[in-house]
C-alpha cells in the first residue's frame, strides 16, 4: 500500500477515535484504558512476522520476546476489563 | 485459496498487502476494535464491546499466523518455529490472566501502567527486529537499503515505544509506592530534556540518510532516557494525567509500527488508542484546572503545607460522632455521598455501601457524586464503587449532580478534600484556583469524615468547609467511621 493510502486511513481513524471516545461514559473510563491497552497490543502482528521470518536469529528472538509481552497485554487486558465490567450492575428493583 | 498458496503469496513479500483476503481480515479487525470502544458508551453494552475487541484480536492474530507462518528453506511449514510462537503466546496468556485475576481494584492504575510499559517494550522489540531483518518485513530493497519512509516510521516507532516503556516503568514505581510520589527535580532539567528531545529528532532525521546501527541504537537509548527524565519530576497528584498520556503514547507507537508494516488493523487501533489517551489526558487536566504543559513541566505537590509560615490561626469547628451522623442522615430526605481516594485507601467502600443500604431502608434517597480526579486514574472511583456493589445508576458525575447539593439535606464527604474546597472558586491566590469543585457547601448539612484536623489535601490548602456552621467534622479512620455509622443506624431499632 502506498503511503498516502495508509495515511488517509490513519487520519480518518483519528477522527473516528475522537468521536467514539467522547461518547464513552466517564463511569467507564478505567475499563476504556484497560481495553485500549489490550487492543494496542495488536502490535503482536509485527512480533509474529518477526518470529516467523528466516534470515536473522536476533530478529527472531526479539520477535518472540515481543510476542510474549504483547500476549500478556492482550489476555491480561481483556480479562481485567471483563472482570471490571461484570461488576457494573443496575439498581435492583 | 489453499494454505500453500496463501503462504506463497505472503512470502512473495512486500508488506502485508499482498494477499487481498489478509487485508480484508485486518480491516475487519480494525472495525471490531472501533465497536469495542463504541460499546463502552454505556455499562449495558460494554461487555459485548469487550467481546468485539477479543474477536478483532483473534482475527488479527490468526490472519498473521496464516499469512506469515514460519517456513523452512524448502518452503514447507516449519513446525518447530510454529510451536515456539504458540508457546510464546501461551506464556503471555498465563501471566496476563493470572495478573488480571489477582489484581486489587485499588491497584488498577499500577496494572495499567505496567501494561503500557509492555506495549512500549514490545514496540521497541518489533522495531528493532524490523531494523535487523528489513527484508522479512518488506521494507527494504534487494541491497538491504531500508526505504526512506520506512526509516522515518521506524525511527518514530522506536522513539515513542521506548519513551512509553521507561515512562510507564517510573509511573508504575510511583503508583505502586516503590518510589516516592513527590517530584524529583534535577537541576537544569528543562534544558536536559529539550536537548535530549532535539537530539532524538535530529537523529531520526539523520537516520533517513544513514541507516548505520549507531544511529538506530542511539535513538533507542536516548528515548529510554527521556521517558525516564520526563516522568520523575511529576508528582503523585498528577498521575491520572500521566497514565492517560502514556496510554496515548502506546497507541501512537502501535500506529507507527502499523505504518512500517502497512497494516490497517494496527493503524486504526493506534489512532483509536492515541486519541483515547489524549482525550483522557485533556479531561484530567481540565478536572484539575492544570495545563498539559504545566503537568509535563512537573513539580506540582512539591511544597507541602500553606506558605503562611507560623501564623496558622485556630478557627472554631464542630466535632461530631458516628451516632450524630447516623441520626442526621436517617432524618434526611436526600443524602449525597462524596467519596475520595482516602476512602479507597481506608478500604471503606464496602462499609460505605452498607451505610447507604441502611439509609435506603429508612426511605432516604442516596446518591454518589464523583469528581473526575476522585481516584488515581480516569474513572477509578466508579470501578471501586462498582466493586462494592454500588449500582451504577446511583453514581453521578460532577456536572450532572452539582446542582442537586442545594436541595440535599446532607452531603457526606469521605476521603475527599481538595475537590470540595470553595477557595477554588473564590481565592485567586489558591493553588487550586479555577479547579471545578463539588458544591458540598450548598447542602443543608455537611458531614466531613477526616482522619484529623491537621492534614491537608494534595494541594496543601486549608478548606473553608471545615469551619462552616452547618459542617460537622467526623474525625477518624474512614472505614471505622462508616462501620460505626452502620452500627448506629441498625441499632436505632426500625
Amino acid at each position: 500500500m502506498d503511503f498516502i493510502a495508509i495515511f488517509s486511513i490513519f487520519v480518518l481513524a483519528c477522527f473516528v477515535g475522537y468521536f467514539v471516545v467522547w461518547s464513552v461514559t466517564p463511569a467507564l473510563h478505567t475499563p476504556l484504558m484497560s481495553v485500549t491497552n489490550a487492543i494496542s497490543s495488536v502490535i503482536i502482528v509485527g512480533a509474529l512476522i518477526a518470529s516467523a521470518a528466516a534470515g536473522s536469529a536476533s530478529s527472531k528472538w526479539l520477535g518472540l520476546a515481543a510476542v510474549v509481552m504483547a500476549s500478556i497485554n492482550i489476555f491480561g487486558g481483556f480479562a481485567v476489563t471483563a472482570r471490571m465490567l461484570a461488576m457494573y450492575k443496575k439498581k435492583e428493583r | 485459496m489453499d494454505f500453500q498458496s496463501i503462504l506463497s503469496a505472503a512470502t512473495g513479500g512486500h508488506g502485508l498487502a499482498v494477499n487481498p483476503w489478509a487485508s480484508v481480515a485486518y480491516l475487519v479487525a480494525g472495525v471490531l476494535f472501533i465497536l469495542a470502544l463504541r460499546g463502552l458508551s454505556s455499562p449495558a453494552t460494554a461487555q459485548s464491546g469487550n467481546r468485539f475487541g477479543m474477536a478483532g484480536m483473534t482475527i488479527a492474530v490468526v490472519t498473521t499466523l496464516l499469512t506469515h507462518a514460519p517456513t523452512t528453506a524448502d518452503g514447507l511449514l516449519d513446525t518447530i518455529g510454529l510451536v515456539e510462537i504458540l508457546v510464546a503466546i501461551g506464556i503471555g496468556a498465563v501471566i496476563g490472566i493470572v495478573m488480571a485475576r489477582r489484581i486489587a481494584m485499588t491497584a488498577m492504575p499500577q496494572l495499567v501502567a505496567a501494561f503500557h510499559s509492555l506495549v512500549g517494550l514490545a514496540a521497541v522489540a518489533v522495531a528493532a527486529a524490523a531494523y535487523l531483518n528489513p527484508q522479512a518485513f518488506g521494507i527494504a530493497d534487494a541491497a538491504g537499503q531500508i526505504f526512506t519512509v520506512s526509516r522515518i516510521e521506524m525511527g518514530l516507532g522506536i522513539a515513542i515505544g521506548a519513551i512509553t516503556f521507561s515512562g510507564s516503568v517510573i509511573a508504575f514505581l510511583k503508583l505502586n509506592g516503590n518510589m516516592s510520589g513527590s517530584p524529583i527535580m534535577l537541576p537544569g532539567r528543562h534544558l536536559i530534556n529539550l536537548g535530549t528531545l532535539a537530539a532524538i529528532i535530529g537523529l531520526v532525521a539523520y537516520f533517513t540518510v544513514d541507516q548505520s546501527p549507531w544511529v538506530f541504537w542511539t535513538v533507542t537509548g536516548l528515548s529510554f532516557a527521556i521517558g525516564f527524565l520526563l516522568i520523575i519530576p511529576i508528582g503523585g497528584a498528577d498521575m491520572p494525567v500521566v497514565v492517560s498520556m502514556l496510554n496515548s503514547y502506546s497507541g501512537w507507537a502501535a500506529a507507527a509500527m502499523g505504518f512500517t508494516l502497512g497494516n490497517t488493523a494496527m493503524i486504526i487501533t493506534g489512532a483509536l488508542v492515541g486519541s483515547s489517551g489524549a482525550i483522557l489526558s485533556y479531561i484530567m487536566c481540565r478536572a484539575m484546572n492544570r495545563s498539559f504543559i504545566s503537568v509535563i513541566a512537573g513539580g506540582f505537590g512539591a511544597d507541602a503545607g500553606p506558605s503562611d509560615g507560623g501564623s496558622k490561626e485556630q478557627r472554631p469547628w464542630k466535632p461530631g460522632s458516628a451516632e450524630d451522623a447516623a441520626f442526621l442522615m436517617s432524618q434526611a430526605d436526600t443524602v449525597i455521598i462524596v467519596p475520595g481516594y482516602g476512602m479507597a485507601v481506608a478500604q471503606a467502600q464496602h462499609a460505605l455501601r452498607e451505610m447507604a443500604d441502611q439509609l435506603k431502608k429508612e426511605g432516604v434517597t442516596v446518591k454518589y457524586a464523583i469528581h473526575p480526579v476522585a481516584g488515581r486514574m480516569p474513572g477509578h472511583m466508579n470501578v471501586l464503587l462498582a466493586e462494592a456493589n454500588v449500582p451504577y445508576d446511583e453514581v453521578f458525575e460532577l456536572e450532572d449532580i452539582n446542582g442537586e447539593f442545594a436541595q440535599a439535606d446532607v452531603a457526606f464527604v469521605i476521603g475527599a478534600n481538595d475537590v470540595t474546597n470553595p477557595s477554588a472558586k473564590t481565592d485567586k491566590t489558591s493553588p487550586i484556583y479555577g479547579m471545578p469543585i463539588l458544591d458540598v457547601a450548598n447542602a443543608k448539612t455537611v458531614l466531613f469524615v477526616k482522619r484529623s484536623m491537621g492534614g491537608v489535601g494534595y494541594a496543601g490548602v486549608d478548606n473553608d468547609v471545615f469551619y462552616m456552621d452547618q459542617t460537622m467534622m467526623l474525625l477518624g479512620d474512614a472505614k471505622k467511621m462508616a462501620d460505626d455509622i452502620v452500627k448506629a443506624l441498625s441499632g436505632s431499632g426500625h
